[in-house]
């Protein structure tokens, strides 16, 4: 993607193909994990891709974006290619964390993306901490902070929120609600009846976005980043979508019934998009299938190069513990 | 040299930091406008404003975990916890968010970050507020550990773990903050490295290495054993981690045989791992088995009788010794 400035709008047609390349990625990261080629845990972000996308086409390059373990999607959005990707999930040298994050740590501390983290609600103080550094060093940037709903219960989230308020810190709480916290649905959950009142309890100011719709979550979040970009505060924006796939690899989701999957797969955030297009005179069929073909070639290339790279070699195992320093 | 207090230290070596790095600030409950619970942040607000001396809510996770997202982005922050024995809910961020992220991250993001505080048994305030900490933290990959035990130490060692690129505790004695001792003057630069012990007494039938709170009273015991003719060295660990193998091995080399005074509970100790360095390395030099000295193995009881019984003592180490100089 290329560098963008302020108030520009990325391009359309340049998001719509992140949003294929994502779910193009997780497909294939699918297929790799059943193959035994990724190991551990590995959660999928197919349907909830319009969230990423639209949140970052709303910021610049250098705002702060900070995620939990569902992170493939939010690397990638910030230009990670998908050979570090994929790497990363082979745990490979050449991944975006040397192959010793695996799927839930996916790092790119170049495009500011601090993470991929895995404790549910840990990282909502580290994100607290991104702002304060924005707002101790007087910068005009905005944290974007990812969680799921699971992540509204934990004491690390209400602490977090609290401190951003307290000291008017420039954040956007994005809570991805899917739904389900693995198999807990958010009824029997939380005691809210939405989500978003979670945010009223500390004074920051909430909204609902349709997290299916590409524009909306855009268009949502460029307001609130605008209006923190004049006046420091947080803000909490519930988008809400779903996730196609269960919690990770090895759920089958039976928590759910299949009529439910398929009413949000008929409201797929990439195919809405693409009508929209489409329909604006935007996009050619014949584009979309280049589009696609394009994704569907960048993610196999990334399963060969993952293939192909290097093992992180034994004799570095100390060199990643201690920063410039021996081990005791 | 002059004669200041643990906690004049402690408050010279914040100053210094803060006006020397515009990235430093220390951030904690009470730190601010109440100048401390401990009084260690005396006149920092005064004279560094609120944007680096920060107060916080009673949020031990919360912004112990800003820290350590300040820190990725560069800022180099001191967290202070009342006691160490609050770190606990931050657990989670000290153990699990800071040191792993130079890890996880493929050496992307080192965390230059402080966690400092008292730590160790005081008097008589129960089982919770009780913790010995260091033998916990010591156990994390990715963690510095040090507790100093004289003002000179506290001084020193604070000032380099603020410039260190990695999570450091310092852990305080709570019991030392108005114990005195001598310090070089502010205008000397005073950094004492991390992972360097010092001998504290020079002593040549047995070594007693201790730590934080058990210094003075490894001090105190061997004045009391040279009136019976046995010469006691104090080998002061100044750290736990990294844990200075050369000069414990050279004390063992020197005098044979080792009593090790803690003030954390025996099971998994910092005395055990010290024993087994020992024997693993210097075998041939022990004349004794060495024994350890620790609090009993329960939860600190509130009676001041009975929390007595639990801690490491005079009477205790001196025991330990004449045993291990079969005296």
């Amino acid at each position: 993607m290329t560098a963008m400035q302020p108030g520009e709008q990325r391009d359309e047609v340049e998001m719509l193909s992140l949003m294929l390349l994502i779910r193009r990625f997780e497909e294939r990261a699918s297929q790799q994990y059943q193959a035994q080629k990724i190991g551990g845990f590995c959660h999928l972000y197919i349907g909830q891709e319009a969230v990423v996308a639209g949140a970052v086409a709303a910021v610049r390059d250098d705002d702060y974006i900070i995620t939990a373990y569902r992170d493939h999607a939010h690397a990638l959005a910030r230009g990670t290619s998908a050979n570090a990707c994929m790497a990363e999930l082979f745990g490979k040298e050449t991944g975006c964390s040397r192959g010793l994050g695996g799927s839930m740590h996916f790092f790119n501390r170049q495009n500011h993306m601090y993470g991929g983290h895995a404790i549910v609600a840990a990282h909502v103080p580290l994100a607290v901490g991104l702002a304060f550094a924005i707002k101790y060093r007087d910068e005009d940037r905005v944290t974007l902070c990812f969680f799921g709903d699971g992540a509204i219960n934990q004491g690390s989230f209400h602490e977090a929120l609290n401190l951003a308020a307290l000291y008017k810190l420039p954040i956007v709480f994005i809570c991805e609600n899917n739904l389900f916290a693995m198999g807990t649905s958010v009824k029997r959950s939380t005691s809210l009846k939405q989500i978003v009142d979670r945010a009223e309890g500390y004074d920051i100011p909430g909204e609902i976005v349709d997290g299916m719709n590409f524009r909306e979550v855009r268009d949502k979040i460029a307001e609130i980043v605008s209006s923190i970009r004049k006046e420091s505060h947080p803000a909490f924006v519930e988008v809400q979508t779903y996730r196609y796939r269960g919690h990770s690899m090895s759920d089958p989701a039976s928590y759910r019934t299949k009529q439910e999957l398929e009413k949000y797969r008929l409201d797929d955030p990439i195919t809405r998009l693409r009508a929209q297009l489409t329909r604006e005179g935007k996009l050619t069929h014949e584009q979309f299938d280049l589009l696609d073909k394009r994704a569907k070639e960048t993610v196999l290339a990334s399963v060969k190069f993952a293939e192909e790279s290097p093992q992180p070699p034994l004799d570095k195992l100390y060199d990643y513990t201690y920063a410039n320093g021996a081990n005791s | 040299m002059r004669e200041i207090t643990y906690r004049q230290a402690l408050n010279e070596a914040l100053a210094e930091e803060l006006e020397r790095d515009p990235n430093v600030f220390l951030m904690g409950e009470e730190v601010a406008e109440y100048n401390g619970a401990y009084k260690v942040s005396q006149g920092l607000l005064e004279r560094f404003g609120p944007r680096r001396i920060i107060d916080t809510p009673i949020s031990e996770n919360g912004f112990a975990g800003l820290g350590v997202g300040a820190a990725m982005v560069g800022l180099r922050p001191i967290i202070e916890f009342m006691t160490f024995s609050f770190s606990l809910v931050a657990f989670d961020q000290v153990v699990n968010n800071a040191p792993n992220m130079f890890t996880m991250s493929g050496g992307q993001f080192n965390i230059p970050i402080t966690f400092r505080g008292p730590n160790g048994p005081a008097h008589q305030l129960g089982a919770t507020h009780s913790h010995a900490t260091e033998n916990l933290y010591a156990s994390v990959p990715g963690l510095k550990v040090c507790t100093p035990a004289t003002p000179r130490d506290a001084k020193g060692l604070l000032k380099t773990a603020v410039r260190d690129n990695n999570p450091v505790l310092v852990l305080e004695a709570e019991l030392l903050y108005s114990s005195k001792g001598m310090v070089e003057p502010p205008d000397e630069e005073l950094l004492i490295p991390l992972g360097k012990a010092e001998v504290k007494r020079e002593g040549s039938d047995v070594s007693i290495i201790c730590y934080a709170q058990t210094v003075p009273l490894a001090l105190k015991v061997a004045a009391q054993l040279e009136e019976e003719d046995i010469s006691a060295e104090i080998v002061d660990l100044r750290s736990i981690k990294p844990l200075d193998e050369k000069a414990i091995f050279d004390s063992v080399a020197k005098t044979h045989r080792v009593v090790i005074v803690e003030q954390d509970h025996p099971f998994c100790g910092v005395g055990a791992e010290v024993c087994y360095r020992i024997q693993k390395s210097v075998f041939d030099e022990l004349d004794a088995p060495i024994i350890r000295v620790s609090q009993e193995d329960v939860p600190m009881p509130y009676n001041e009788r009975l929390e007595r019984a639990v801690l490491p003592n005079a009477d205790k180490l001196i025991a330990a010794v004449k045993k291990v100089c079969y005296a």
